[in-house]
């Protein structure tokens, strides 16, 4: 336990009063302990029981001793967070306000210059390693899969985060472009017969225009009231399209959309196809690789695009009005026009995945499109912190990668029985990870935003560091 | 812009300003929050190369013309034309091309936004064209922020908040300046201070300056003309010297001096 290196951080400040003292939190976590057994006795520790005709209780004393122990050691943790928080508080804050901030490198700073080449590194090679891992093409299946799933949602969050958290515009529906760019692929291609790479721009194209739609009547709102009307556009698509039998065959979907190829060659058996023309032997996998490098390049295009346009007049527009409509206004910006370029790329952005989302598929219907979707959307652009595009991808890795990773916790079987799934309990856990995040980062994982043009000074600060060893 | 305006002092005493057309000019202008009247028909006039202030009291209807001038919110009766050209209808985003340019209430800058991008927003309207000659200029006005560039404007004191405020609408270089209560909040030096480099911007650069203040003493020593507001109307006007000297004036809003 970490409890011994707590007293002696607070003991070199004498002056902190609440300081932590183990002895007294062991005691009081005993009593809280011995309440919790008082408690579950009526409670949790008999169950009635039937075997055929006869009910018969039976006692779940175990059951008891693991919730008392887990009741002592939060009391224990809870008195040691308590005192380190009193302790922290006594010092002095080092960053004081008022003081240039420019000499040391911000927690953005520290976190990107290992994070983004590591992320990168780890996304680029990531199906080769699973490959190494698990040993095999059709062991890998579910990794890539899940990679495939990890990558559409930081696409879908990047491209969220334009509309949210540069321009600061509260949208709720996002998903709408997501199903705009689905369908659009389903229907070309099932419909004209059109390739995955020409309906790919139209599908952004079409999701840009919806964009704009949605854009026209909402530029006067703002906040809670922009969030009520963009969630009622989401589910007005979805009603739409469940409705509207003749074009898009309802809540049945459209179904045996054509898959995607290698740039004209189609992922099959026979002659001609990508196995054949490489001399490799067929496998399904191949396709499920390509669409994992396809989905990568998506989103990391959404990535780029995104961080050139912070630097150009109309990124900077953007965060501007996110900071202040009317001081934009006043200094000559047509928020306007910001606004609905906002709305436009970023909904095209969802219409590149939503177009991805039915190649991948192969199906698509309005069920996929609910407003869960957008609500875990918008999830991970604010646990990611808004603007923030590592963050968005950290957080998208751990709402959507995360609840799958439950499945594998098979070792809590051990603890708490066999009939124990550690998946049902997805979502409390999900609710518990918001709470939290809510209580201790509540303005996103990494809040800080950081300047979109670094002046030349820090540049020659970081440089002679550099020189010296210190980088 | 003309070289004339260059000794504006003797300019605005001469009866021959009001024969040239002033560079803005309101007229009537009625201005409505709803169904409730804020401004009951102003008529104001800025010359070319003058300061010009507004006092009044609070509620007076100073920043709602302030606003007005920029469209937002629009004039519902009258006329507001500057250099010539009805802006009346203008939206706001236009005006501001048109060389005017505003501090507003409040200072309104960019928090999560270091300095540096708070005056390149400044700057956006003429596409960054003269932007580091625009940057040294600002600096040497005020170095404080010189200090502070990489620093997010939200982590600025309020006097460079306002500086700030000040330096991003001069980055448009604009030939009329709207200072709405620069003096707000702000300690006596500091208000010193800006004031000072209003004058200057005034006498240096010929730059036009609409002054919207509470603080009238300060306001009107600095002025050229002035203008007293109360609910809506506009009561009095006359150079700063007369209206410091009117007895009204005085009992109204220098009482307890400022001095």
């Amino acid at each position: 336990m970490n409890a011994p290196s707590i007293t002696t951080s607070s003991a070199q400040d004498t002056a902190v009063p609440s300081r932590f003292n183990l002895a007294a939190a062991l005691k009081d976590a005993f009593i809280t302990a011995l309440i919790a057994l008082g408690l579950s006795i009526p409670i949790l520790s008999y169950k009635t029981e039937q075997n055929g005709s006869d009910l018969f209780l039976a006692s779940r004393w175990r059951l008891v001793a693991i919730f008392c122990a887990i009741v002592f050691v939060l009391r224990v943790l809870e008195h040691a967070f308590l005192a380190t928080r009193a302790a922290r508080k006594a010092l002095p804050d080092p960053h004081q306000a008022t003081e240039p901030v420019h000499a040391e490198p911000s927690a953005y700073q520290k976190v990107s210059r290992f994070a983004i080449p590591m992320f990168l590194g780890v996304a680029v090679s990531f199906p080769i390693l699973v490959y190494l891992v698990q040993g095999g093409l059709n062991e890998s299946r579910y990794w890539v899969d899940l990679g495939i799933l990890i990558l559409t949602y930081v696409m879908l969050g990047w491209g969220l985060n334009i509309v949210v958290g540069l321009a600061g515009l509260l949208d709720l529906g996002y998903v709408a472009f997501y199903a705009v760019g689905a369908y659009s692929y389903a229907l070309l291609s099932t419909t004209f017969g059109l390739s995955f790479w020409i309906c790919l721009p139209l599908a952004g194209i079409l999701a840009a225009f919806w964009g704009m739609i949605l854009g026209f009547p909402v530029l006067r709102l703002r906040g809670d009231y922009l969030a009520i009307v963009t969630l009622a556009f989401g589910e007005i698509i979805r009603l739409v399209l469940i409705n509207w039998v003749d074009l898009t065959n309802g809540g049945a979907g459209i179904s045996s959309i054509p898959r995607a190829s290698f740039f004209g060659l189609p992922f099959t058996a026979g002659e001609g196809g990508f196995a054949d023309t490489f001399g490799l032997e067929f496998h399904g996998m191949h396709r499920m690789i390509f669409l994992y490098y396809l989905i990568l390049a998506l989103a990391l295009l959404t990535n780029f695009v995104t961080m050139r346009l912070r630097r150009l007049p109309i990124g900077r527009a953007w965060e501007a009005l996110r900071e202040d409509e009317i001081a934009c206004r006043s200094l000559g910006i047509n928020t306007t026009n910001t606004k609905l370029t906002a709305f436009a790329i970023g909904a095209m952005f969802g219409g590149f995945a939503g177009s991805f989302f039915a190649v991948r598929q192969g199906f698509v219907s309005p069920e996929s499109f609910n407003f869960l979707e957008s609500a875990i959307i918008l999830a991970i652009v604010v646990l990611g912190g808004m603007g923030s595009q590592i963050g968005v991808a950290i957080a998208a890795i751990v709402l959507v990668g995360g609840p799958e990773m439950l499945r594998n916790l098979t070792f809590l079987k051990a603890v708490f029985g066999e009939g124990f799934d550690p998946n049902e309990y997805r979502l409390l856990l999900f609710g518990m990870g918001m709470v939290a995040m809510m209580v201790w980062r509540p303005r996103g994982l990494i809040s800080e935003r950081e300047p979109s043009v670094i002046l030349k000074e820090r540049k020659a600060i970081s440089g002679s560091l550099v020189k010296e060893g210190h980088g | 812009m003309s070289a004339g305006t260059s000794n504006p002092m003797q300019s605005h005493q001469s009866a021959a300003a009001a024969t040239h057309q002033p560079l803005l000019s309101v007229r009537g202008v009625k201005t409505y929050y709803g169904n409730i009247i804020a401004l009951k028909g102003v008529d104001m006039d800025v010359n070319e190369g003058e300061i010009v202030t507004l006092i009044g009291a609070n509620g007076a209807g100073k920043s709602t013309l302030m606003m007005t001038i920029f469209g937002n919110p629009r004039a519902r009766e009258g006329t507001i034309t500057y250099a010539g050209r009805d802006i009346t209808k203008m939206p706001t985003h236009d005006i501001a091309r048109l060389s005017i340019a505003q501090s507003p209430e409040g200072r309104r800058i960019f928090p999560r936004m270091t300095v540096f991008e708070n005056l390149q927003m400044g700057a956006s309207i003429n596409g960054l064209a003269h932007f580091d000659q625009d940057l040294e200029r600002v600096c040497t006005l005020f170095p404080r922020l010189k200090e502070r560039l990489q620093q997010r404007g939200g982590t600025l004191s309020g006097g460079e908040q306002q500086m700030l405020a000040i330096a991003r609408a001069l980055m448009s270089r604009p030939k009329l300046l709207l200072l709405d209560e620069p003096s707000l909040g702000l300690a006596p030096l500091i208000v010193k201070q800006i004031f000072t480099i209003i004058k200057e911007l005034n006498e240096k650069d010929g730059m036009t300056v609409f002054l919207v203040e509470q603080n009238a003493y300060h306001a009107l020593k600095l002025a050229h003309r002035g203008y007293v507001m109360v609910t809506g109307n506009i009561t009095l006007s006359g150079t700063g010297k007369e209206l410091l000297e009117n007895p009204q004036v005085r009992a109204a809003y220098l009482e307890g001096g400022h001095h």
